[in-house]
């Protein structure tokens, strides 16, 4: 089964590149690419469904043409009465008994893969991570691990990691196309999904359910390394200590500064508080704000006036502004709270 | 209908006999300026759209302004624009399809078109008044309780205004069909045109309460601080999903079926052949409308409802593809045999059968839950629907229109602008529509007001927005070809396609009272039935008598009218109590012209028969 659904699938990219010249899109963003378990069930179904649905649009399509080059009306014919065919009933059958079989072709392939990517039977057994979404931000809660963070996901690959999601505020949903489709989080109850990335990679993520002005500026990444290196990640996010005097003056200043006024909101380490995004590993993020160049100078741009990048965000409004000077320090401070050697980078090297 | 005695009457008076009008043929013209109006707007709103998303990170529109867009184009091209436009074909045609000289209750037809026109005039008001609303079209809770502003205060009242209309006119259709078909004509000799609107009503009937009550309780939310869907205080925002889409699913059908009907008395008229399988259409168009009303989950596939959920609802939406392509193959084998003549309406027509086999085709694919998880909310549903929607329900407008032009206004459409305005619009709908499938696929959610400049999905955005220009200029052709023949156009007869049903015995232009006799109808297609046995017009089932024929009232406009006011005391009502006066003047309004219909007798007038043969009514 698997090998023919490879091919066909190759056969269908293949003649997908040649159709659109600009290719199936960005790696590790397009779901025509699978790089994960639940994309390739999805991608599978596809193609199924597409195959079967292309050969129904052929035959409409080829009657159609007939119908269209024989039946014509020609000069001096006007006047001409066709016979006034009432119908027929064996054409009738036909149409009607083989689409159910095309139909139930899709459907038990259907049918198997939704409960195959609903099955929780391995969840006590798994990694499970608690997802939020927030009016604009992902929080990520590995509760056996105590490791609380933001906006990028850190998962092992090779294994099925359970998702259990949730929303703060409005609805949310969890997109990965490359990875598996969505699911959305609600403010009232747990949805659960399970992804598993086969290679290591940055995989981009993005809201699917309309959340306000910013909804598309949420994206997050799902960073998928090696089992090996997941535990080493593990183990530099636990011995994170928030206290710990950054080298710098210029930082240390700024330590202070977010102690005094971001703290409350932004938690450094495992502390629960996630009325704004966790920062505990900020500076091995690659975009600040999921969607924003990453660098300093964005950044004190950010910390002076979120609403330019993010419209309608929580933290706008809702902080005293620092001055230019102050907003450096912080910033300082913020680019150097690097726990980990696992980043971004190493997932794609 | 523009007889020359109309003619000669002022603005003046005309303004009011249309304010007054209870005629379906007036209220069809009124129907289609309002939802033609409505249309332009959405169309406007599409436009901003597209030239938003013609690059990465364009601020052609702000973030917040955007969703205000997104959520504007919807909720007008469907409830202002698509629903009113077949309204209007529906007024125009069926009471003559069936041969009848007016609707059921043409007191209630007036009420439901003033009811539309005040709630889409309402909602629309929310642009100058602080905002509009930015929740979507299906404004899922809790992004619609919490939106600041007042906007979907707006889209509450002014949804469950013009909504409380339609439910009107489907329940008038109904009554209508059930009741005043001409003698002879039963239920299996009616034309699909009426059939269509027959289980269109019913599904209106079963489909708007639900969203009259999830409106009634997203207002109750929002200004009477209630907490149905809010989860803090017990609620549950999936319930307003739930009801969305219990009525959400059907309208959808509620839109096509009619585009449905308008194509089964298109392409056997231009193919000069009856409708091939009639009896299996008929039955494929009461299955699609039964099957409509089990399927609102496929909307929610990625809720989280659950694999047992997903999957039952998965496959009662593939079931559809079954009456749905049994349509297409009888139109294929209607025209199969025939003679067909490809004038403007055949065309649009013919460009639906391809088009719409796509979306049906797409259809199916998203019926697939685990295939939806990655559909669901891309930009590939947006391509879906709207292959289902103007590939199916905007063609069948336009074929109607070019259809019945005569029949309504007594002059043809101009044939070479109308191949202009067909080859533009089609070729427009695919570009822009097509891409959409993999720009989806290739990670754009919908309802994004941006894109960044790394992601790949620069060029399938700027193929769009090139499309949806020559879509613009297809529609902005067809407005130039009504005014053009609506000036220039010659007169034609009452029967210039050679027609096959009823409406086309009538002469040109359409007395008053329809039909000065009622006709028999001695099988499908009574016309044809009497062209083919040599006979030029209908055999009538009456002798010339006196005709009963209603009054025409302005209480249909005052009751919306004071529904419009009290719409805006319940909106501010939250910001100063005052408001609540407001409120209750426009409630008194609408109540007192209840009371001045319910006390006042108005048995209608004659035209007696003395008078018929001297023009009278026309």
């Amino acid at each position: 089964m698997k090998g023919w659904m490879g091919k066909i699938r190759t056969l269908f990219l293949l003649s997908l590149l040649s159709l659109l010249l600009s290719g199936c899109g960005k790696e590790n963003l397009t779901a025509f690419s699978p790089k994960g378990y639940g994309a390739e069930v999805s991608l599978n179904l596809i193609i199924i469904s597409l195959l079967v649905m292309i050969f129904v649009f052929i035959v409409v399509m080829v009657i159609y043409t007939i119908v269209l080059i024989r039946y014509r009306q020609k000069k001096g014919q006007e006047d001409f009465v066709p016979k006034q065919t009432e119908g027929n009933k064996a054409l009738e059958v036909i149409w009607t008994v083989i689409p159910i079989i095309l139909l139930i072709i899709i459907a038990v392939p259907t049918v198997s893969a939704t409960f195959d990517l609903a099955d929780t039977t391995e969840k006590n057994d798994s990694l499970n991570i608690s997802v939020t979404g927030n009016q604009y931000w992902w929080h990520f809660n590995y509760g056996e691990e105590e490791i609380q963070t933001s906006q990028d996901l850190y998962i092992p690959t090779g294994e099925k990691v359970y998702l259990n999601m949730m929303s703060s505020d409005v609805l949310h949903s969890f997109w990965v196309p490359t990875l598996a489709g969505k699911m959305d989080t609600n403010p009232e109850n747990e949805n659960t999904m399970y992804i598993e990335a086969y290679e290591e990679g940055v995989y981009y993520g993005k809201c699917a359910e309309l959340c306000g002005p910013s909804h598309s500026l949420m994206d997050f990444k799902v960073i998928a390394v090696s089992p090996e290196e997941f535990d080493q990640w593990v183990e530099d996010m636990q011995n994170v200590n928030p206290d710990a005097t950054p080298e710098t003056a210029s930082a240390q200043e700024g330590q202070a500064l977010f102690e005094n006024s971001c703290l409350s909101c932004h938690a450094i380490g495992s502390s629960p508080t996630a009325v704004g995004p966790n920062l505990t590993n900020f500076g091995d993020r690659s975009k600040i704000a999921g969607v924003v160049d990453y660098s300093k100078e964005n950044l004190v741009k950010w910390i002076l006036n979120p609403e330019e990048f993010k419209p309608g965000n929580k933290m706008s409004g809702n902080y005293s502004v620092p001055e230019p000077e102050e907003a450096e320090k912080i910033a300082d401070y913020l680019l150097q709270l690097q726990p980990s050697e696992v980043t971004p980078e190493s997932a794609t090297e | 209908m523009s007889t020359t005695i109309e003619q000669n009457k002022g603005f003046g008076a005309t303004l009011w006999d249309y304010l007054t009008t209870v005629d379906h043929k007036k209220i069809a013209v009124l129907y289609l300026i309002g939802g033609g109006f409505f249309f332009i707007l959405g169309g406007l709103e599409a436009m901003a759209i597209r030239i938003q998303l013609i690059k990465p990170a364009n601020d052609f529109v702000s973030a917040g302004f955007y969703n205000e867009i997104l959520t504007m184009h919807g909720t007008t091209m469907i409830f202002l624009a698509a629903m009113p436009l077949i309204f209007a074909l529906m007024n125009a045609v069926i009471p003559l399809q069936i041969g009848a000289r007016d609707v059921a209750f043409p007191f209630l037809n007036s009420l439901g078109f003033w009811l539309f026109l005040f709630g889409g005039i309402l909602l629309n008001a929310s642009w100058f008044l602080g905002g509009a609303p930015d929740a979507g079209w299906t404004a899922y809770a809790p992004l619609s309780t919490t939106s600041p502003g007042h906007g979907v205060d707006f889209y509450v009242l002014g949804l469950q205004i013009s909504g409380a209309g339609t439910l009107i006119a489907g329940i008038n259709f109904l009554v209508t069909i059930i009741n005043m078909r001409a003698p002879g004509m039963t239920y299996m000799r009616m034309p699909l045109f009426t059939w269509t609107t027959f289980v269109v009503s019913a599904l209106i009937l079963f489909a708007f309460p639900a969203l009259t009550v999830g409106l009634f309780l997203l207002m109750f939310d929002r200004l009477f601080g209630s907490g149905f869907f809010d989860a803090s205080m017990g609620g549950n925002s999936v319930i307003w999903e739930h009801l969305f889409w219990i009525f959400g699913h059907p309208e959808v059908y509620i839109l096509i079926l009619p585009a449905f009907g308008i194509f089964s008395e298109v392409l056997p008229t231009f193919s000069k052949k009856r409708l091939f399988g009639y009896t299996a259409m008929v039955f494929a168009t009461v299955l699609i409308g039964f099957l409509g009303f089990m399927v609102w989950a496929h909307h929610m596939f990625t809720v989280g409802l659950g694999p047992a959920a997903n999957s039952i609802f998965a496959i009662a939406t593939m079931a559809i593809a079954v009456p749905t392509g049994i349509k297409i193959f009888n139109w294929l084998f209607t025209m199969w045999g025939g003679s067909i003549r490809i004038n403007t309406a055949m065309l649009w027509a013919l460009g639906f059968i391809p088009s719409f086999t796509i979306g049906g085709m797409t259809g199916v694919m998203v019926a697939a839950a685990p295939a939806d998880y990655q559909y669901h909310d891309s930009y590939f549903i947006v391509a879906h629907f709207h292959y289902v929607i103007v590939g199916g329900v905007v063609f069948g407008i336009f074929a109607g229109l070019h259809y019945w032009w005569p029949k309504m206004f007594g002059k043809i459409l101009d044939e070479t602008l109308g191949k202009i305005t067909f080859w533009t619009f089609f070729t427009g709908f695919h570009l822009t529509f097509f891409i959409q499938h993999f720009l989806g696929l290739m990670g754009m959610p919908r309802r994004y007001w941006t894109y960044g400049a790394d992601q790949g999905l620069e060029l399938g955005n700027v193929i769009s927005t090139v499309g949806a220009f020559l879509m613009a200029i297809g529609a902005i052709v067809f407005l130039y070809n009504v005014i053009i023949t609506t000036i220039k156009g010659d007169k034609v007869s009452g029967d210039p396609w050679d027609g096959r049903t009823l409406e086309w015995s009538i002469p040109n232009p359409t007395p008053h009272y329809n039909f000065t006799q009622i006709p028999l109808v001695r099988g499908l297609d009574p016309l044809w039935i009497e062209k083919t046995e040599g006979r030029k017009g209908m055999t009538p089932a009456e002798p010339i008598g006196d005709i009963h024929m209603p009054n025409p009232s302005i209480l249909p406009f005052v009751m919306s009218l004071g529904l419009f006011i009290a719409g805006f005391g319940a909106i501010y009502q939250i910001d100063n109590p005052i408001w609540l006066v407001v409120l209750i003047i426009g409630m008194g309004i609408t109540f007192g012209a209840m009371f001045i219909r319910s006390v006042k007798d108005d048995h209608g007038h004659h035209i007696h028969k003395e008078d018929l043969d001297k023009g009278a009514g026309l």
